[in-house]
């Protein structure tokens, strides 16, 4: 198996006395890509938030290439950069147009000039396929080349991980498609990539590793044949029952 | 009824001469009171306790207060205090710099609270320190959004800019006086000055409504 990248030990989050997340270990290796799928309120979201510290969790650790980034003493930023983040709601900036989305964060950040910044940014956009919106403000576009030009801003900053929450759930149901193209297209650039869906065929197709949550608490850690075909748990296969 | 416009004639350049006062007035505060009320905004939205405090207390007392009492207060008291002698336009830009920052600050906290979290959640896993993505990419949403209120703030410091006369600073409405005094006669001069004031309220408007469309350009 590949190193491990992020490790999450003993993960517990709650909101006031709402507890959300229940004692969660687990661990994402280098090149992996893991679907988090569960039932709504089972915690995905806040899993994946805490990955990245947008969630500080209440108690227990994560580790992203073996440093505790829980610690205070940590910079979040200069390990974010290497953690991408994709909304379900796109996030993009709407006062910036296109490109500038793309190139913000390197210009800013890595210190590169403007113009290698452009030459990156146009190369990515040309990966997502929407090299010609380059001028064009968010407003004008649709919300499938929106989520393809947030994909494109999330990997300027040459992550080494991306976490994607609910890439597809804003999405009509005609564009929902160039979106997972895109994203299986990175998957096989051996990306880690961590995934917050109710896409069931994207899990199955393109997930190396299936995170199943309810109410929490991991409930199932399995490859997807496993999943798909033998859920473990009773709440899997019911779940699974009303997707499928 | 005798309105006579034909005896002020020769004293509309002397009037017109209080023009640059006034937008030097306006422009220095709106400038000032801008900056300081971004501060005082953050303060309050920082979650630090002491700051939040300070913020709120100001704005209370410069939005609690007459802005003519504080201006008389800033100018006649300063000497007072501290010896030293301000002068009519300094203590005018103060004051109301002070003022208007008390009232900007609880505009542009709204405005910043407005930009939708993803902004700066999007930001943030990019690996954007805060400081920096408040001035890149939360204030000049914010700033789009609340430039009708600011515009609305500019004009009514414009003319509130008149209350300057009371110490002695010669503007458009104080110059407008000086003329009546003169000539003995009040109405016409008065009417230039409404006239003057209007003018610039509308130059300003329409400005403004330029600045909003090219701000508009991203939608």
């Amino acid at each position: 198996m590949n190193e491990v990248v992020i490790r999450v030990e003993f993960l517990c989050k709650s909101f006031g006395t709402l507890k959300v997340l229940d004692d969660i270990s687990t661990e994402v290796h280098r090149g992996e890509v893991v679907s988090i799928l569960g039932p709504s309120g089972s915690g995905k979201s806040t899993f994946l938030r805490c990955m990245n510290l947008l969630e500080r969790p209440t108690r227990g650790r994560v580790y992203f290439n073996e440093q505790d980034i829980t610690d205070p003493k940590v910079d979040i930023s200069k390990v974010r950069q290497k953690l991408g983040m994709v909304f379900q709601h796109f996030n993009l900036f709407p006062h910036l147009t296109t490109l500038a989305n793309v190139t913000y964060a390197p210009i800013k950040l890595k210190g590169i000039s403007h113009e290698q910044a452009k030459q990156q940014g146009l190369e990515l956009l040309a990966k997502v396929g929407l090299v010609e919106k380059a001028d064009v403000y968010p407003s004008r576009l649709s919300g499938g080349q929106k989520q393809r030009v947030a994909i494109a801003r999330a990997l300027a900053m040459e992550p080494e991980v991306i976490l994607f929450d609910e890439p597809t759930s804003a999405l009509d149901p005609e564009t929902v498609k160039e979106v997972l193209e895109v994203m299986k297209a990175l998957a096989k650039t051996g990306i880690t990539m961590a995934v917050v869906t109710h896409e069931m065929g994207f899990a199955r197709e393109v997930a190396d590793r299936i995170l199943f949550l309810d109410q929490g608490k991991l409930a199932e850690d399995s490859s997807p044949d496993e999943f798909f075909s033998h859920p473990r748990c009773d709440r899997a296969k019911q779940f699974l029952e009303k997707m499928l | 009824m005798n309105l006579d416009f034909a005896r002020i004639l020769p004293d509309i350049p002397f009037i017109l001469s209080g023009v640059p006062q006034t937008l030097l007035f306006t422009f220095s505060s709106v400038f000032f009171g801008l900056l300081l009320g971004m501060l005082l905004s953050l303060f309050k939205i920082s979650g630090i306790k002491p700051l939040y405090w300070f913020a709120v207390a100001y704005t209370s007392v410069f939005r609690g207060t007459p802005l003519l009492l504080q201006l008389s207060l800033v100018y006649f008291a300063t000497p007072q205090l501290t010896g030293y002698d301000i002068s009519a336009l300094q203590a005018g830009v103060l004051t109301f710099s002070l003022n208007s920052a008390a009232y900007m600050s609880e505009t542009i906290r709204a405005g910043i609270q407005a930009v939708d979290k993803g902004q700066t959640e999007a930001a943030l896993t990019l690996g954007v320190p805060y400081p920096q993505l408040m001035w890149d990419i939360v204030l000049p949403q914010a700033l789009k959004n609340i430039l009708p209120a600011l515009v609305n703030e500019t004009i009514s410091l414009l003319k509130d800019s008149s209350l300057v006369s009371t110490i002695g600073v010669v503007e458009i409405l104080r110059s407008a006086q000086i003329v009546g005094a003169n000539k003995y006669i009040y109405f016409e001069p008065l009417i230039i000055a409404g006239l003057i004031y209007y003018i610039l309220v509308m130059g300003l408007t329409y400005t403004a409504s330029i600045l909003e469309k090219r701000l508009r350009r991203s939608e």
